[in-house]
């Protein structure tokens, strides 16, 4: 569809890319250099990084003094176009933009919920300007309303006593992962050019459906428009692709930029950037226009602003979340299908940030980890590992089977192919509650409230393997269809007030959805249910008094069963024990089946992860005494883990445990979080002498003698 | 036949080269002051467990021990000869490289026959040599060091390659001449591979609290990794003299 092969191209070998479509992925593996050395070629910092860097340094102190938050924005609602330039240190910033006019500003953002915007604010003794309160009130509808009209009084409860829980209701769902690259490979015309032939290629017939992708490919558009805007406000021309390096990494930020100005997602991560950048990178080196470390300045600059991404949010999400994350990931590395891997040397210069400006959580950058990698970036990865603890690895030998070689991690596991797929964020339905409230018959263990469905508890004083697992799995229905049809709602409605469309426009235009569903406890039921199969699990009963909101007893709740008493051993899982492990996975496939039963809003493809690793403390508090032994209160393990403490066989064995789990139905990821102590990992090669060869000691030996 | 195993940890990177299933025997007759483990001290208890089992668990993840391999430990893995014998045959018969960690505490060089069984399936010793003064030696374990530096000269006889682990502690093992005594006497062992010097630590005190059982060394502190490094150095100048007197010879 492109008329001419752009001048900004010379260079590049042209392909698909260039002729026929937008095709990021056609343009890297016809262009890309891999890259088998080691990492001697890096350069450190420059004075301007360094002197940048202690900038940031300095103002991150003065926000942690302020309590959090150094500034917000309570007047200007955040678009792509609605503040002005912000810098450091103009002259010394290779990378230009910020959220907002200055560094370190939070910006407003109600399109999620104005009542989230004003606490944040509030919070930090900020107030949200009264104007736009009312505008979002009165005026203008916001997701978090949108959606609260429509659900259901059991969705409410089930919300409150939080068998469903960190749901995107009140706060942008994210996890949408924008082909930023396209940006600066093509320029902002040449995709309005494409999305205007979509939309006039489209189909006519006006369905509800058709009528949707229409309004959504004019705001894709629109925000296009808008984003080449955002490059004038910096003093740039984006219309146009970019030329060089610098550009190109300028280019694919701005794009980056006006989602995170639009959009405050739980995760807002970058995509598969280093390798396409790398080649930009390599013309500009062959060419001699730039030094390397002119290179590796672009790179710090462009981590640096990353890592400087910053939302307003509430303490209590923050502690939902166990601090304030923006989940920037970048996926690096990986195979391609036709089996090259695709590191290159930016590959290493993004990693190289980690020492130039120090360690850091964000931009949370993600190794596709391959058998297949090259040795000397393996070592390199296992180097900065080591003196960082900030890296990320996940398994591309099977997760390419499913997205091939241009996919990218959103968040901390959720794979989607870059621009091709997207996924609608579902949070988690909590296992270990829903299997109390299969104990207790729907009735919730802490509130005493009927909250699910008023089947048979059980009876007797001992749990019995085959009696719960029926009543289980009645629970399991009812909670994935209850899941399911909340999620769809949060989801309709956030197209609907806080449709990503700067993400979108980048994406192509019939992308396919996934439907990310997640669970959490997964240890605590393979463990409580092994506890009841293999030694004997006694019931302990109470009656629950159940109070309004002024603390006036309303009604009691007779006979709940709020603890256990675990009578003998049991096998727990993390211990490479197929007993219990095969209950974990059964568990897994199970839930996700009840999941796939149900209509998805815009067909999403149903997918399901184990990978709470922040929220997990949150979730123990809300979850009562569990069948295990586990006490109320005590965090659930994160993701897919075992349970504290239990995993008594080393890390093999616990990390068998966790891989027995079907990928096939855990396909938005199974996160295991792990810690070592260094001296577990090795020896220290200073204190170890482990390489005596007794001819070279005695040649030494004799050697020194002479010397005396 | 079975053995009284401790515990096993499936990824053992301390003991022994490369990623091991390391096994941990139950029972010693030692009774080490600085002793970590005093919960594989009684014999005769935990799990009983036959080789196969053993063997199945590593062969599980195999994949994981490519240059790694089992290491016996304990406890003392020879109190249980003829069990940790028979594990040994089954593994070398599945060509898994065997390592014996060991006090040396059970060999006497009166009858060294079923120690030579042993050796003939163990591919590298791992020999704890707790002090090299056999007053001093009696004193920290309740044992002399007599027939565990016979042992060492045994392996060294018998061309199996030894790592000698000595742990440096406050008081007992950190004078420099004990150290270079300790070297002059490795310098004699032809298989000598490596020299795995350990500072003490105190990780251990909480199992003797649970074990009711008072903490020998609870005035010693920690030793850092300065101290460790120091150790190493007096060590190997005096194995490195030792080397140089035979050379003269």
């Amino acid at each position: 569809m492109f008329k001419n092969f752009a001048p900004e191209w010379e260079g590049f070998e042209p392909g698909r890319w260039s002729n026929t479509s937008v095709n990021v992925r056609d343009f890297i593996h016809k262009n890309y250099t891999p890259y088998d050395g080691d990492e001697r070629f890096l350069e450190g910092p420059t004075e301007a990084t360094k002197q940048l860097w202690a900038q940031v340094m300095d103002l991150s102190r003065q926000e942690r003094e302020a309590g959090g938050v150094l500034d917000m924005d309570t007047k200007i609602v955040s678009t792509i176009t609605s503040h002005g330039p912000g810098y450091l240190n103009q002259n010394l910033e290779k990378i230009v933009g910020f959220q907002t006019d200055k560094p370190f500003k939070r910006s407003l953002q109600p399109f999620g919920g104005i009542r989230m915007a004003q606490q944040a604010c509030k919070e930090y003794g900020y107030e949200v300007d009264p104007s736009v309160v009312e505008i979002f009130t009165k005026y203008r509808k916001t997701h978090n309303q949108g959606v609260f009209d429509a659900y259901t009084p059991e969705m409410k409860l089930a919300r409150h006593a939080a068998i469903l829980t960190g749901l995107p209701d009140a706060y942008g769902r994210g996890r949408i992962i924008g082909d930023y690259r396209r940006v600066a490979l093509y320029g902002i015309d040449m995709l309005i050019e494409d999305k205007e032939h979509q939309k006039a290629t489209h189909f006519v017939r006006m369905t509800s459906k058709n009528i949707r992708l229409r309004e959504e490919l004019s705001e894709q558009i629109n925000a296009l428009k808008d984003l080449k805007k955002l490059g004038e406000i910096y003093g740039f021309d984006i219309s146009r692709p970019a030329k060089n390096a610098q550009e190109a990494v300028q280019w694919l930020y701005f794009g980056y930029l006006a989602a995170v100005k639009e959009q405050n997602g739980a995760a807002m991560s970058l995509g598969r950037t280093s390798t396409f950048l790398d080649i930009y990178i390599q013309r500009d080196l062959e060419k001699g226009l730039i030094t390397e470390a002119e290179a590796q300045e672009l790179i710090d600059h462009f981590i640096m602003k990353l890592r400087l991404v910053k939302f307003a949010r509430t303490p209590e999400y923050n502690s939902l979340f166990s601090g304030d994350p923006t989940w920037v990931t970048e996926s690096i590395g990986g195979v391609s299908v036709d089996g090259q891997h695709m590191v290159t040397k930016n590959s290493f210069r993004y990693l190289n940030t980690l020492n130039n400006l120090g360690t850091a959580p964000e931009p949370n950058m993600t190794i596709l980890w391959s058998t297949r990698l090259p040795i000397n970036f393996k070592r390199f990865c296992a180097k900065m590992s080591i003196r960082s603890s900030s890296i990320q690895y996940e398994n591309d030998d099977m997760m390419r089977v499913i997205h091939g070689d241009d996919y990218a991690i959103a968040c901390c596991v959720s794979s989607m192919r870059v621009g091709k797929e997207m996924q609608f964020f579902g949070a988690r339905a909590n296992l270990a509650k829903c299997l109390l409230y299969a104990i207790n018959g729907g009735v919730d263990e802490r509130l005493g409230v009927q909250v699910g469905p008023k089947y048979r508890p059980v009876e007797g004083d001992y749990l019995d393997y085959d009696d719960v697992m029926q009543k289980y799995d009645d629970m399991m229905e009812w909670l994935a269809g209850l899941y399911v049809n909340t999620l769809n709602v949060i989801h309709f409605m956030h197209d609907k007030y806080s449709y990503e469309r700067i993400q979108m426009a980048l994406h192509d235009r019939d992308v396919k959805r996934y439907f990310a569903t997640g669970i959490a406890g997964l240890s605590v039921v393979a463990d409580s249910l092994s506890a009841i199969k293999y030694a004997k699990v006694k019931c302990i009963r109470k009656d629950i008094e159940i109070k309004d909101k002024a603390g006036n007893v309303i009604d009691v709740a007779k006979n709940v069963v709020v603890d256990y008493e675990v009578e003998g051993d049991f096998p727990k899982y993390g211990n490479d024990d197929d007993r219990v492990d095969q209950i974990a996975v059964n568990i897994v496939r199970a839930f996700m089946d009840k999941i796939r039963k149900h209509h998805t809003y815009r067909d999403g493809v149903p997918t399901m992860s184990i990978l709470t690793i922040t929220s997990n403390v949150v979730y123990g508090k809300k979850t009562g005494n569990t069948p295990d032994g586990r006490k109320q209160g005590v965090p659930l393990a994160p993701g897919a883990n075992p349970m504290h403490g239990r995993d008594s066989h080393g890390a093999i064995a616990s990390l068998s445990s966790v891989a027995k789990l079907p990928f096939r139905h855990a396909q938005d990821g199974i996160s295991n979080t792990f810690s070592i102590i260094p001296d577990a990992l090795g020896k220290n090669t200073r204190i170890f002498a482990g390489d005596l060869d007794i001819d070279r000691l005695e040649q030494e030996a004799l050697n020194e003698a002479n010397e005396d | 036949m079975q053995g009284y195993i401790h515990s096993t940890d499936s990824f053992g990177t301390v003991d022994g080269p490369g990623v091991r299933f390391v096994i941990f025997f139950q029972g010693c007759p030692m009774r080490c002051l600085y002793c970590h483990n005093p919960d594989t001290w009684e014999a005769g208890k935990n799990m009983l467990m036959t080789p196969e089992e053993l063997i199945y668990h590593y062969e599980r993840n195999k994949d994981f021990y490519t240059n790694g391999g089992i290491t016996a430990t304990g406890g003392e893995p020879m109190l249980q000869m003829d069990f940790l014998t028979e594990l040994f045959t089954l593994a070398k018969q599945k060509k898994i490289h065997t390592c014996l960690d060991t006090s040396g505490i059970c060999y006497t060089p009166e009858c060294p026959e079923k120690t030579d069984r042993l050796l003939d399936v163990t591919d590298l010793v791992m020999l704890d040599i707790k002090h090299i003064d056999d007053e001093q030696h009696k004193l920290l374990t309740g044992h002399s060091n007599r027939n565990i530096l016979a042992f060492a000269e045994h392996i060294s006889e018998r061309k199996i390659p030894i790592w000698i682990r000595h742990v440096i502690v406050p008081g007992w093992t950190d004078h420099e001449e004990e150290q270079f005594k300790l070297g002059y006497f490795i310098g004699g062992l032809k298989t000598i591979k490596a020299v795995d010097v350990l500072p003490y630590h105190d990780m251990g005190k909480r199992k003797y609290e649970e074990l009711g059982i008072p903490y020998p060394l609870a005035d010693i502190k920690p030793v850092d990794k300065e101290t460790a490094i120091k150790a190493r150095e007096q060590i190997l100048k005096g194995l490195k003299k030792r080397l140089l007197d035979q050379h003269k010879k």
